[in-house]
């Protein structure tokens, strides 16, 4: 039980980490996805504490297709910007100019 | 036990995959982190849960992310990172100093030996019925989005000038199909 909460707040430092340090849009977008799953089973994992799993499990499912929905607009956009920019690097996307 | 080593495996997926400078391999590291993950709920009891998991987290994501790299090819990761590394290092391990102290302090114990209130098809369709009314929503919102950001294709100059082409093309190749079908059919009634 604790080393799951452990994992889950290690995976949620390492896509906090790639969210600070990468460049890459989709490497962005895997960084998003590691705290995501982090928050998963720390979700689930809190559900078990009190007893109340189902309510637990229904969240991380919650959790799992918000995390999916911003994958694809995450990836889509990164498709729109390599065809629009040429790059993947957030540096060019904010040079833009409205 | 088992659930430590897949824990422990999980993580170090995780950190290949922020690590690896190929972003294909960085998505099969993704993968390897979902797989686990999913292994960990099914040991932990949360079977409907490691279930979809497994199918949406290690399947259905890897499958878009392994197509979007491949529309946009492998693109070299800059070196220099956007804040400093000093800064990218400490605010996670704040994060996890903090976390360690709140679990230290909370107590917490498992409750996996007493029985679950409900099961998860009770809470999902009885309790939370307007969360999936609204989970329902945000698939619909992700499927627009994603039609709305990928819809340029369609207004290339190419495609639509044959659209144009098609379309002021008189007589049009139609009647053409229509005209010859209406000459088999009498070739075909005449022997009669």
């Amino acid at each position: 039980m604790i080393w799951g909460l452990v994992a889950a707040f290690a995976l949620l430092a390492v896509g906090l980490y790639g969210l600070l340090a990468l460049r890459n849009l989709i490497k962005l977008t895997i960084a998003l996805q590691l705290m995501m799953k982090g928050g998963l089973i720390a979700v689930v994992l809190a559900g078990d504490a009190v007893g109340q799993r189902g309510l637990g499990e229904s969240l991380g499912v919650t959790l799992i297709i918000a995390d999916t929905v911003a994958a694809v607009i995450g990836l889509a956009l990164a498709v729109l910007v390599r065809r629009r920019l040429g790059s993947l690097d957030i540096e060019v996307v904010s040079k833009l100019r409205g | 036990m088992e659930s430590l080593v897949l824990l422990l495996v999980a993580l170090i997926c995780a950190i290949q995959a922020v690590r690896s400078a190929q972003l294909l391999i960085a998505a099969l590291w993704l993968a390897g982190v979902s797989a686990c993950i999913a292994l960990f709920l099914y040991a932990l009891g949360a079977h409907a849960i490691a279930v979809i998991e497994l199918s949406v987290g290690a399947g259905l994501v890897t499958i878009l992310m392994v197509f979007a790299i491949t529309m946009v090819g492998e693109d070299s990761e800059p070196h220099q990172p956007v804040v400093p590394r000093w800064m990218a290092i400490a605010l996670p391990a704040a994060v996890l100093i903090l976390a360690a102290g709140l679990l230290l302090n909370a107590g917490i114990s498992s409750s996996a030996d007493a029985a679950p209130d409900e099961s998860l098809s009770a809470v999902l369709w009885q309790l939370r019925g307007a969360d999936v009314a609204a989970q329902l929503a945000l698939i619909f919102a992700g499927v627009l989005g994603l039609l709305a950001l990928l819809a340029d294709d369609r207004e290339e100059p190419g495609a639509s000038s044959l659209w144009v082409e098609a379309e002021s093309d008189e007589p049009s190749a139609q009647f053409r199909v229509a005209e010859k079908s209406e000459v088999d059919l009498e070739e075909v009634g005449s022997p009669q």
